[in-house]
């Protein structure tokens, strides 16, 4: 068969055939993703230097003891049987109770999920709007004193510690500027008289109708948000760049300048609709990316987010809390990523998924 | 006669790609400053770094302590030179251990296609997908901290590019003359992957190191920061900072020379990887 067939073949493939193929694939890899992290996780439980019995018993505790404890746990079981037991209890959303306060981990990762979910989409939307903006600027006068400012900034962005950036920016903007509010997610003042509907901060303070308490939650969320944000941005920006240069010759744009043209209508009528797919390729997977920076920035910053969560968890060597954090972070990740690709596949023809 | 004549021009050929690229030059001098300091930490340090004075703990800088103390009185300039040599083991041990098992993955996928190939590239596609710092924090906080686990851990998540990269270099030679003389004289298996293969993809394997240098250097150092990395009382710039964040407000200068460190050298091989495109890439200057 020619290639000339194939593609007459592929185009002729009736649309709904073609959505159920890429919803088949998405829904493919994320089920191996996603069986994958769980594996993952069960093997760091094996490989644990804390046996799970004495925690259980106590290291004075008697063989027999110690030998029913071990059948009650279901670890005298065959490796196989272990981990398909595991796996179904994971999959039915029993993520096992923290060692140090007894609370489902399930019950405390949905209490601090919004508050990640909310933190690292406000940075996505400053990032990629920054990151975007930038990369244009850069890739229309390539070499200028444009790029030049953008290249330095996108390398600080690839280098700066995350949680460095983070402390600086509480130390200049909140202890001696006073221009943001401090670590959290609310001043004390409004932290009661808030309720909490949607989990998320901005939206709740705005239905409660308190245009402090709003603003509060504003000033808040913007320090940490930004830095997250200036982490994403380099990376948005330097693709925006080179996907910018590359289409900046070719020949539709020349037409598009030689009919008169404003640069303006050229980059977001022309150039930005042809370069959307990998645009937003970038976008998503800075996306991911923020959930892990969310952990430092929500360590630095005090935010009562996942990130934080998995390092109180760390320091007080609770087992189930962090492979409970971690898968809860890896299942968005591995969504996300899946995600993208279908997303990316229907907005660019060009790239088959 | 001719030595003097090869031996200048040999000389601008060695200096010429930085010559081409300041990024490439900038770089280089900021790694191998480094470098020089890890190495010659115990002769430019001007006090041992784990020397403690409590009498002038959070102490800001001084003639005898010119970024001042910690908050054991320890000084910080010590403490930031010898803490150079975690952050470069660690890269280097990651390098070491992620590059031979990416490529080994990517060669054998690729020399032997079909079946073998579709399961790798699905589990090189599945590690890809997942989250590299979250797993790494994982596995350390499960085996316990340590450069040794540190290093492991970013290395069992870090192989995949290597993989994809070294089975589409392979799948390129598969069908070449050279290894079909090869497989003529009876080289095959292992001995005709390692010894045929195995050369023609570890320069891009290098290329793709260098380009990661300074992503390594940022967790490293975040996995110090949240008390992953080496062992207490040693100095590791990661801890340092993490040691100077509950005075962030009032003893700035504790927090503040460690993460100027981290970003320095992650500049540092940052500049390398810039130059390095840029020579390999004319399209991007």
């Amino acid at each position: 068969m020619t290639s000339a067939d194939s593609a007459a073949n592929s185009h002729y493939r009736s649309r709904a055939v073609a959505a159920g193929f890429v919803l088949a694939r998405w829904l493919g890899s994320m089920a191996i993703g996603i069986a994958g992290l769980i594996f993952v996780t069960f093997l760091f439980t094996h490989l644990s230097s804390i046996d799970p019995v004495i925690r259980v018993v106590g290291d004075k505790a008697s063989p027999e003891t110690y030998a029913a404890a071990k059948a009650a746990l279901g670890l005298d079981q065959p490796f196989v049987v272990q981990f398909v037991d595991y796996a179904l209890k994971i999959l039915s959303g029993d993520l096992g109770t923290t060692w140090s306060t007894g609370q489902p981990v399930l019950s405390d990762l949905t209490r601090a999920f919004p508050a990640t979910f909310e933190l690292a989409t406000v940075a996505i939307i400053i990032g990629a709007i920054a990151g975007v903006g930038l990369g244009i600027l850069a890739g229309l006068w390539p070499g200028g004193w444009r790029d030049m400012a953008v290249r330095l900034l996108s390398l600080m962005g690839y280098s700066v510690p995350i949680f460095w950036l983070g402390l600086l920016a509480l130390l200049f903007f909140y202890a001696r500027l006073h221009w943001f509010g401090g670590p959290g997610r609310q001043d004390v003042l409004y932290e009661l008289a808030t309720e909490h509907v949607t989990g998320l901060m901005l939206i709740d303070t705005w239905l409660s109708g308190d245009a402090d308490a709003f603003r509060d939650a504003v000033s808040h969320i913007a320090l940490p948000a930004l830095v997250l944000a200036f982490y994403s941005t380099a990376g948005i920006a330097r693709l925006t760049r080179a996907a910018i240069l590359e289409e900046l010759h070719k020949e539709y744009v020349i037409t598009a300048r030689a009919k008169g043209a404003s640069q303006f209508r050229v980059v977001f009528r022309h150039i930005l609709p042809n370069i959307r797919a990998a645009i937003i390729t970038v976008i998503a997977l800075s996306y991911a990316v923020l959930l892990e920076g969310a952990v430092f920035t929500e360590t630095v910053f005090a935010w009562p987010g996942i990130g934080r969560y998995l390092t109180i968890s760390l320091f007080a060597s609770d087992m189930p809390a962090i492979l409970g954090g971690t898968l809860v972070i890896g299942v968005c990740f591995v969504t996300l990523n899946a995600l993208t690709d279908v997303v990316v596949g229907r907005l660019d023809p060009r790239i088959n998924p | 006669m001719s030595v003097v004549v090869i031996q200048p021009r040999r000389h601008t050929r060695l200096l010429a790609p930085f010559r081409r690229s300041p990024s490439l030059a900038a770089g280089s001098l900021i790694a191998g400053f480094v470098i020089a300091a890890a190495i010659l930490a115990p002769v430019i340090a001007p006090s041992d770094p784990n020397a403690q004075d409590m009498a002038i703990r959070l102490a800001p800088a001084t003639l005898s302590h010119w970024l001042g103390t910690d908050g054991f009185g320890r000084d910080i300039l010590s403490r930031l030179i010898y803490g150079a040599r975690p952050t470069l083991a660690i890269i280097s041990l990651v390098a070491l251990l992620m590059a031979p098992l990416g490529i080994t993955i990517g060669m054998v996928a690729g020399y032997y296609g079909g079946f073998v190939d579709r399961v790798l590239m699905r589990f090189t596609d599945m590690v890809m997908s997942f989250p590299r710092l979250i797993l790494a924090f994982a596995f350390v906080a499960v085996l316990g901290p340590g450069l040794i686990n540190a290093a492991l851990a970013l290395a069992l998540t870090s192989w995949p590019p290597y993989a994809r990269q070294a089975r589409v270099e392979t799948q390129a030679v598969r069908r070449s003359d050279f290894l079909a003389a090869a497989e003529m004289l009876g080289i095959r298996g292992p001995r005709l992957i390692f010894g045929h293969i195995l050369p023609i993809v570890t320069p891009l394997a290098i290329v793709r190191i260098a380009l990661d240098l300074a992503g390594m250097v940022l967790i490293a150092a975040g996995l110090g920061f949240l008390g992953l990395g080496v062992l207490p009382p040693t100095a590791e710039w990661g801890k340092m900072v993490a040691d100077g964040t509950p005075v962030i407000f009032d003893q700035w200068w504790v927090a503040a020379s460690p993460g100027l460190a981290i970003l320095v050298l992650s500049l540092g091989f940052n500049l390398i990887a810039d130059g390095m495109r840029d020579l390999m890439d004319p399209r991007h200057g």
